[in-house]
């Protein structure tokens, strides 16, 4: 569990970015911090594994503050993957893979061979792992960013913005295979992201923020979707546009088919039976 | 021909004397610009420090410092150690700046993701700032190695046995072979010293070297329907 107390963060120069935030974050759930950029919700993150020092206010894993804890060995025991994956560029996908293990002072040969069962785990291929990171195409980096920050079974994963940078297939790809490894491994997530469908994909809750760390709404995707607490949010998931206001349509000349269609009438998908087989191909979102 | 073949002990020997020459500043030079290019990144006051500074020393003349070295350090005016101290000076008036500028080349976001994953700062420099400043560092090195190399003739007006005699004893004697062998020797030594380093480079920095060659393989991989397969298709 990981608990913020009135946390406030000052710049040097006078903004402040998050101002008295207070929230607990569940174990073995993933909670998603969405918002616009300068939200304060990445200093947030970055908190947790002590990047980023609060001005006030203190943070707590399990009931232990943060900032009595020594940095690098709190860092070592917290996965964080980064936007671009941030990999070594000069170390082989397994290496990369091992940095953790192998900083704290496992055998090179062992953490190797425990880097490879991870490149399984993350749905790559065993032979990228001599490969350098920048041979490798966006969703593998992002998945070699993955494996390493599983590398040294931490309980608690940051993420911050790591599907930002690949493609909306990759990134669709990704999401799922982090809920499959989320059922798997049960892990204490917190991932930050501006993409409101990514989080409602991902999220156990949902944090949704305003400007200067302000929280908007907290809650499940069903919670927010169907209460949106105020207009802010409501445009936010884009429920004012009337975008998450679905209902069902037949039309005669779709062969009896059931249309998913929003509040303005704008086709989203077909409904399908529940092993995601609608009556016809994909979905006209 | 007659004067190369009637000298060839001595051109062996004044070339062997001018490549150890050349050696010691470039590597020490090496050496001492790291922490002086660690320290320039640190605040922008040392930074002028360090770089004003290197080329307030790149600017002394030779000669008066050929001249003056022997007062400053215990050495006899026409002892070689003088000469390879001058030469270091040089060397590190020029590398400090190429290092400052290497380590400053390191990609932030690298730097933030190995702190993230928990490397101690003294690690994180010597694992990942130091050998991602490589390639830089090494433009640098390359360039200090010529310089020297060069300027070792010069030490020729203070004694010192080096290619340099052979411009300076050619002229003097009207032999124009004798120049030209020292000036072929000189270029030909710069030659062997810049392939060493850009060997050097490739075997420490394999992730440079590879990729362009490399790059291509990989994409082919990636479409391949057998990974596509296993890795789920990302791609």
């Amino acid at each position: 569990m990981i608990e913020f107390r009135s946390v406030t963060k000052q710049f040097p120069d006078g903004t402040v970015v998050v101002e008295d935030f207070t929230c607990t974050l569940p174990s073995h759930q993933t909670t998603v911090f969405v918002g616009s950029s300068g939200c304060g919700k990445t200093t947030l993150l970055r908190m947790i594994n002590r990047m980023v020092e609060p001005t006030s206010g203190e943070i707590l894993i399990d009931g232990e503050d943060v900032s009595t804890q020594d940095k690098v060995k709190l860092r070592r025991s917290i996965g964080y993957v980064l936007q671009a994956s941030g990999l070594l560029p000069h170390r082989k996908v397994v290496d990369n893979v091992a940095t953790v293990p192998v900083l704290n002072g496992v055998a090179k040969a062992r953490a190797r061979e425990s880097a490879l069962e991870l490149l399984d785990k993350v749905g790559l291929d065993r032979g990228l792992a001599d490969r350098y990171p920048r041979q490798l195409s966006g969703g593998q980096q992002q998945r070699v960013g993955v494996a390493r920050a599983l590398a040294s079974d931490p309980n608690i994963l940051l993420m911050d913005e790591p599907f930002g940078a690949v493609d909306p297939i990759v990134r669709a790809d990704l999401q799922v295979e982090l809920n499959r490894l989320q059922r798997e491994l049960g892990k204490t997530i917190v991932f930050v992201t501006h993409d409101i469908d990514e989080a409602f994909v991902l999220a156990d809750q949902v944090v949704i923020f305003r400007k200067g760390g302000v929280i908007a709404q907290a809650g499940t995707p069903a919670e927010i979707l169907a209460a949106p607490a105020d207009d802010f949010v409501a445009s936010f998931v884009g429920a004012d546009k009337g975008k998450r206001d679905l209902h069902l349509q037949r039309r005669g000349s779709d062969g009896g088919l059931t249309l998913v269609v929003d509040r303005e009438g704008r086709p989203v998908g077909v409904l399908g039976s529940k092993d995601g087989r609608p009556g016809g191909e994909g979905s006209a979102s | 021909m007659s004067w190369t073949f009637d000298n060839l002990d001595l051109i062996r020997e004044y070339t062997l004397n001018h490549a150890r020459l050349a050696i010691i500043p470039i590597l020490v030079s090496f050496l001492l610009s790291i922490p002086l290019g660690w320290m320039a990144n640190r605040t922008p006051l040392l930074r002028s420090v360090v770089i004003t500074g290197g080329s307030l020393l790149y600017t002394i003349p030779s000669l008066p410092l050929f001249v003056i070295l022997p007062l400053i350090i215990p050495t006899g005016v026409l002892d070689d150690t003088n000469l390879v101290v001058a030469l270091t000076i040089y060397g590190v008036a020029i590398m400090s700046r190429s290092a400052a500028d290497a380590l400053a080349s390191v990609d932030q976001t690298t730097v933030d993701a190995a702190t993230a994953v928990g490397y101690s700062s003294v690690t994180r420099f010597l694992k990942v700032e130091l050998p991602l400043a490589g390639p830089v560092l090494l433009a640098g090195i390359r360039v200090v190695s010529v310089s020297t190399i060069a300027l070792v003739s010069v030490g020729v007006i203070i004694g010192s046995k080096n290619l340099g005699y052979f411009f300076q004893n050619g002229k003097q004697r009207g032999i124009l072979e004798e120049v030209v062998v020292g000036i072929m020797l000189s270029v030909l030594l710069a030659l062997i010293f810049d392939l060493v380093i850009v060997m050097v480079g490739r075997i420490l920095m394999p992730w440079t070297e590879e990729s362009s060659a490399r790059g291509e393989r990989a994409t082919r991989v990636r479409v391949s329907p057998i990974d596509a397969g296993v890795t789920s298709a990302d791609d």
